[in-house]
């Protein structure tokens, strides 16, 4: 398809035949040419007077070049962003959930043009994102909407019910363009019903794959993940990764399965077998490149086995299976927890999660004193009233600080033979309890418990009462831990609780057998649950912001059929227990949108408006030599040879200039290896490639100017293909979309910087801190995050940088502000005696990182003269003076290692030659 | 003669690349390898020529009496024939000659002054005298040759026409004349010149320079064709179309040449630029010293 910018030019065709008239007229100006024998020539008349009029096909060669550079003048743009006739207001309906997060720059982009196209034809518009909660759509113009456009970022749920969008779509006619995530979602016949009534709607939909990967599962152990995608793709091999904080605390990819969808199957299973060390760090499963919430699985606390060390005065074997204060526990706790069972003494260090004590009364000094020790650190002690607690002299409990409250001694029977009242019934949970919201059994009976001394702190620590008020489970807050004493028996002695599934509930929700119902009703309800993370629409785990506290049935509802705007996807705490909230509910089936009939569905490819302009004028141009060539060669002006070399210099010109692209790789690694060659990683970004092709010329001309170091020309590297193993030293500069290498890229580069390869990462946005508040931060952190990066710390003085070659202590490139990161030294590095710097001998910092944009500041053109202004005046030349002598610090710092530390021997070696 | 002074200075300016030019017509007259020069036949000279028996009349210092004791007989030494032959040069100073159709050629009056000066120097040696038509008077002797590069300079610089022709005056009496033009210009100058020049028996060669161009007429398309001095004009549209009968004309401007000279009992010769000067010369010399 073919527009013009200013169409009317083209008017001026018309006139073009006229020049038919006009040039046939003037033939080709005449040669003079001095010739004595001209005296022969008198007289002699031409044969033909043909010559004077134009040759027809020089004719049309003129007539084709002024055409051409009319055409040329009106702007003729290849796939114009298309211009819908109509001066309807545009609605531009975006999904915006996880599902546009795979391909979310390209809607953007559809989105863009669109939004051009509408500039164009001066058409207000609207843009909406029906996953945010509706609002009221209003038309403006296409200028004041592409900020919105600009901060939009996909949501982490799927639009939730687009029927309530319906209303909020203007009366008036209008124009809807809709970029669908082409997925079912609820309610987008309504949507589509309306928005057609508005007037016409064009549908735009990726043809790339959606994966959605439903939260793992436990099963024998394993953790079994399945993941799916629309039906009828292609055979498919990912990888599935857990990811997690290794022992240091830093995020990083803890284990890796392959997925594989076979061909034309739409799900595809993966199972985790890891040992529960491992498992218990994996806060999420995440397929391989794929950006989307929707390929992300978070881990709650339902992956979790929590350790629970249960501990009993009773001695083993002598009771009743049945009558064991263990028993119930057991069986309650064993699917979903990992039990130890001893002494307290012996489980302690074990570090479990829980202690179970079941009806212990007597706890010695120092396995108080440990017990104590490990709650303040965040244990969770769990106590069980029984004839031991009943009977133990209140005296001594009262001094116990593993009693939540004190206890009358002897307890109370309630219901029995001899006792008057019938026996008691729970209460309902209050607000404050971690148990509101759980239903009590209507025939749950306790017949005998332990009774709390009245106290001002007593209706502060229940967690639970009976009926007539008296406590059944209080509770104690120490350190960071805290104890909860059941004034039952664990076993069905006292009580019919144990028996109940209430008390598995209460259980669970007291954090120690998470895994069997984090996502019940009976888990959630009635709980206020504060994210902690939440999940954005990419699939990265981000800070929650100023998102209140959610509703537990809102989590519920999130868990059974997906989240939504009150509950995005992320982590929420409640206490001790952590709810993973996943984009991909276990319900949730990807289903292919469904488009009325008669709808054209388009795909995302842009418009690549392509200007025309600037070929269409070398057309001309071309036409235009050629008709020198033409006119030359009829006034007899062109000899042959001539001709040769016009006709070789236009091939020439014809030639594509990129003829390099299939230069073998052979002769690159020779061309890397010949000499020493500075290299930068392509980015992609063309602008910013020959920045960095620039920069690093311009610091390897000063290196050969300055110092030994005779660098070659600097290469780019597709570090994704290219072999790192011949560049020493590879600058960084990281772009916004900057993608994240893929794992055997991470392995590649992984084993560049441990041997020896140095990387100097440039987010180029003078971020002083680098906390990743920039976007160009957080691509570093992306693409960090697969990297093997010691600990790193802010560039200490005496660090070798700063006296590899020049002495230095500012790093200036284009910005001065920015600091620079580099392998932290070690802790135990103590000065050197005599000198002013520490004794840190060996090492090279594998990274660096800064973001002061060197690149640029040494960037020089092909005169050699700088390519971009650096600072003001003076002040500016010595800044682009640093930011050459950093450069040349860091490249003989890469080269010679830390010769320069080894200053700490000079006094030993001076001592030496002394002698 | 009556010469401007900015004719003088234009004179010496061309003086000054004659010594270069005689100093190549020079190396150029070595190249000729004169095996004999003399007239074959008993006359006035220096050298031996012949013994014959005396005759009547013979003057009693003629006898050679060294040969006449080996004998009865009286002989008289008889020796060649070594008159000194008078060759006037005209060398055609018209712009026309200063054409040249390529950078590496010369143009026609480089040539065309190189053979005159060779010739010169040549016949110098070989005792002739050598003068200039309408400057320089024939002499014999080396003297001659600055005499001879003076007039010719001078000839130059005086010259503005666009083609020369010769003057019918200047001719010695049975003398030889050697006439060096490319005679691309009206005929008739060298028509009355050579008609004067039969009646008082002169003898000579007409050597036309030509350029290859000229001979070739390598042009075409439109244009416009020049004489040098720019006096004269032809337009063309098509100038391949010309070629053909340009050349018929110059084969009848040659053939009309080859006439004439041979009316005269003279020699002509087309001589090109793009040639080499030594094969000309030489004809040339032969052609003045058999002319008969």
């Amino acid at each position: 398809m073919l527009g013009f910018a200013s169409p009317l030019l083209l008017l001026a065709l018309v006139a073009v035949p006229v020049l038919w008239f006009l040039l046939r007229a003037i033939p080709p100006a005449p040669l003079r040419r001095r010739f004595p024998g001209v005296a022969l020539l008198l007289g002699l008349t031409d044969e033909s007077r043909e010559a004077d009029r134009t040759p027809w096909w020089l004719l049309a060669l003129r007539m084709l070049a002024i055409s051409a550079a009319i055409v040329a003048f009106a702007g003729p743009v290849l796939n114009p962003h298309p211009v819908a006739e109509g001066k309807n207001p545009l609605l531009i309906v975006v999904d915006g959930g996880w599902a546009d997060g795979f391909d979310w720059q390209r809607r953007m982009a559809k989105a863009s043009s669109l939004l051009d196209g509408a500039e164009r034809s001066g058409r207000p518009v609207a843009v909406i994102q029906l996953a945010d909660a509706p609002e009221p759509v209003a038309f403006k113009a296409a200028a004041d909407m592409r900020g919105k456009l600009a901060a939009m970022v996909p949501r982490a749920w799927l639009p939730e019910d687009m029927t309530q969008w319906v209303s909020a779509l203007p009366k008036d006619a209008y124009d809807t363009d809709w970029i669908s995530d082409g997925l079912s979602d609820g309610g987008r016949a309504d949507l589509v019903a309306q928005v057609s009534k508005g007037g016409s709607l064009t549908v735009f939909a990726s043809d790339r794959e959606i994966f959605a990967l439903a939260p793992a599962v436990q099963a024998d152990g394993k953790l079994g993940l399945s993941a799916s995608r629309l039906p009828g793709g292609p055979k498919a091999e990912m990888r599935l990764v857990a990811r997690g904080p290794d022992p240091t605390g830093t995020d990083r990819e803890l284990a890796g399965v392959p997925l594989v969808f076979e061909d034309g199957v739409d799900t595809a299973k993966a199972e985790f077998d890891l040992p529960p060390e491992l498992r218990n760090r994996v806060t999420r499963f995440a397929i391989d490149g794929q950006r989307s919430a929707g390929a992300v699985s978070l881990a709650g606390d339902a992956l979790k086995r929590r350790k629970v060390a249960l501990v009993s005065d009773a001695a083993d074997g002598e009771g009743l299976q049945l009558l064991s204060p263990l028993h119930y526990l057991r069986q309650a706790l064993q699917p979903s927890a990992d039990l130890i069972e001893g002494g307290v003494m012996d489980v302690v260090p074990a570090k479990p999660d829980v202690i179970v004590l079941a009806d212990v009364a007597q706890i010695p000094q120092a396995e108080s004193d440990a017990l104590v020790d490990w709650v303040k650190k965040g244990g969770l002690l769990l106590r069980f009233a029984g004839p031991h607690l009943a009977a133990a002299d209140t005296a001594k409990l009262a001094d116990d600080p593993l009693m939540p409250v004190s206890l009358r001694q002897g307890g109370v029977t309630t219901g029995g033979a001899m006792s008057w009242g019938a026996p008691k019934t729970l209460a309902p949970f209050g607000d404050t309890s971690p148990f509101h919201g759980l239903t009590i059994p209507a025939d749950l009976r306790v017949k005998t418990q332990v009774l709390a001394e009245p106290g001002p702190d007593l209706s502060e620590r229940t967690l639970a009462a009976l009926d007539d008020g008296t406590p059944l489970v209080t509770r104690k807050v120490i350190g960071l831990g805290q104890v909860v004493l059941f004034h039952v028996t664990a076993n069905a002695e006292w009580s019919d609780l144990p028996l109940s599934g209430l008390f598995v509930q209460m259980l669970e929700r007291l954090a120690i057998s998470a895994s069997a119902g984090a996502g019940t009703a009976e888990g959630l309800t009635g709980l206020v649950w504060t994210p902690e993370r939440v999940l954005d629409g990419w699939g990265d785990l981000g800070d929650p912001g100023s998102l209140a506290g959610v509703q537990g049935v809102d989590v519920l509802k999130a868990l059974k059929t997906g989240p939504g705007l009150k509950a995005p996807p992320g982590l929420y705490r409640n206490e001790g227990r952590v709810v993973a909230v996943n984009a991909v509910s276990d319900a949730f089936k990807l289903a292919m949108a469904e488009w009325p009939e008669g709808l054209k569905v388009q795909d995302l490819t842009l418009p690549s408006e392509t200007a025309l302009k600037g070929p269409v004028l070398s057309f001309a141009l071309i036409l235009l030599m050629l008709d020198i060539l033409a006119t030359l060669f009829l006034s007899g002006r062109l000899r042959f040879r001539g001709t040769g070399v016009a006709l070789v210099a236009l091939a020439l010109m014809g030639q594509p200039q990129d003829a390099r692209a299939d230069a073998a790789a052979d002769q690159r690694a020779i061309a890397a290896t010949d000499g020493v060659v500075l290299a930068y990683v392509i980015t992609g970004d063309t602008r910013v490639d020959a920045i960095s092709a620039a920069g690093l010329l311009g610091l390897s001309d000063q290196l050969a100017n300055r110092t030994a170091v005779e660098p070659l020309t600097p290469m780019g590297v597709d570090v994704e293909k290219d072999e790192l193993a011949f560049f020493p030293f590879l600058y960084w500069p990281v772009t916004v979309d900057a993608p994240v290498p893929s794992s055997a890229t991470f392995a590649k580069l992984n084993r560049y910087l441990r041997t020896g390869g140095l990387i100097l990462f440039d987010t180029r946005d003078a971020d002083v801190a680098l906390v990743g508040a920039t976007p160009e931060g957080q691509a570093l952190q992306r693409i960090a995050s697969g990297l093997d990066i010691p600990p790193l710390e802010p560039l200490p003085q005496d660090h070798v940088l700063t006296r590899s070659f020049y002495l230095l202590q500012a790093f200036p490139g284009r910005f001065s502000e920015g600091g620079l990161w580099v392998e932290a030294a070690p802790p135990d590095a103590a000065k050197a005696e005599g000198m002013p710097f520490r004794n840190l001998n060996d090492g090279v910092t594998p990274v660096v990182i800064g973001g002061n944009d060197w690149a640029s500041a040494w960037a020089v053109d092909d005169t050699g003269s700088p390519m971009f202004p650096v600072g003001r005046g003076a002040a500016g030349d010595d800044q682009r003076e640093y930011a050459y002598r950093f450069g040349i610090n860091l490249i003989m710092h890469v080269l010679t290692g830390n010769y320069k530390s080894d200053q700490v021997h000079v006094p030993a070696l001076l001592e030496r030659l002394g002698q | 003669m009556t010469v401007s002074a900015d004719l003088r200075a234009r004179a010496e300016a061309l003086g000054q690349t004659l010594p270069p030019l005689l100093a190549e017509a020079e190396h150029l007259a070595s190249t000729v390898a004169l095996g004999e020069h003399g007239r074959r036949r008993a006359g006035m000279g220096d050298d031996f020529w012949q013994y014959r028996a005396a005759r009547v009349g013979d003057p009693l210092r003629a006898i050679d009496w060294r040969r006449s004791a080996r004998s009865d007989q009286a002989f008289v030494q008889e020796r060649e024939w070594q008159a000194a032959q008078q060759v006037v040069f005209w060398v055609d100073p018209a712009q026309s000659m200063n054409f040249s159709g390529a950078a590496n050629r010369p143009a026609k009056a480089d040539r065309a002054r190189l053979l005159a000066l060779a010739l010169a120097v040549l016949l110098l040696r070989a005792g002739e005298q050598v003068g200039l038509a309408g400057q320089a008077a024939p002499k014999a002797g080396r003297g001659q040759m600055l005499r001879l590069i003076e007039a010719m300079a001078l000839d130059l610089a005086e010259a503005c026409a666009d083609y020369g022709a010769p003057g019918p005056g200047g001719f010695v009496n049975h003398g030889r004349a050697v006439f060096v033009s490319d005679f691309l210009g009206d005929m008739t100058g060298v028509e009355t010149a050579l008609a004067a020049a039969a009646g008082r028996g002169v003898k000579g060669i007409l050597l036309q320079v030509l350029d290859p161009a000229e001979e070739e007429f390598p042009f075409d398309g439109r244009t416009i064709f020049v004489s040098m001095g720019g006096s004269v004009s032809h337009e063309t549209q098509r100038a391949s179309d010309l070629r053909t009968r340009y050349l018929a004309r110059l084969a009848e401007r040659k053939d009309r040449l080859r006439e004439l000279a041979q009316a005269a009992g003279w020699h002509y010769l087309a001589h090109h630029t793009g040639e080499a000067a030594q094969s000309a010369l030489l004809w040339a010399y032969r052609a003045l010293e058999g002319g008969r």
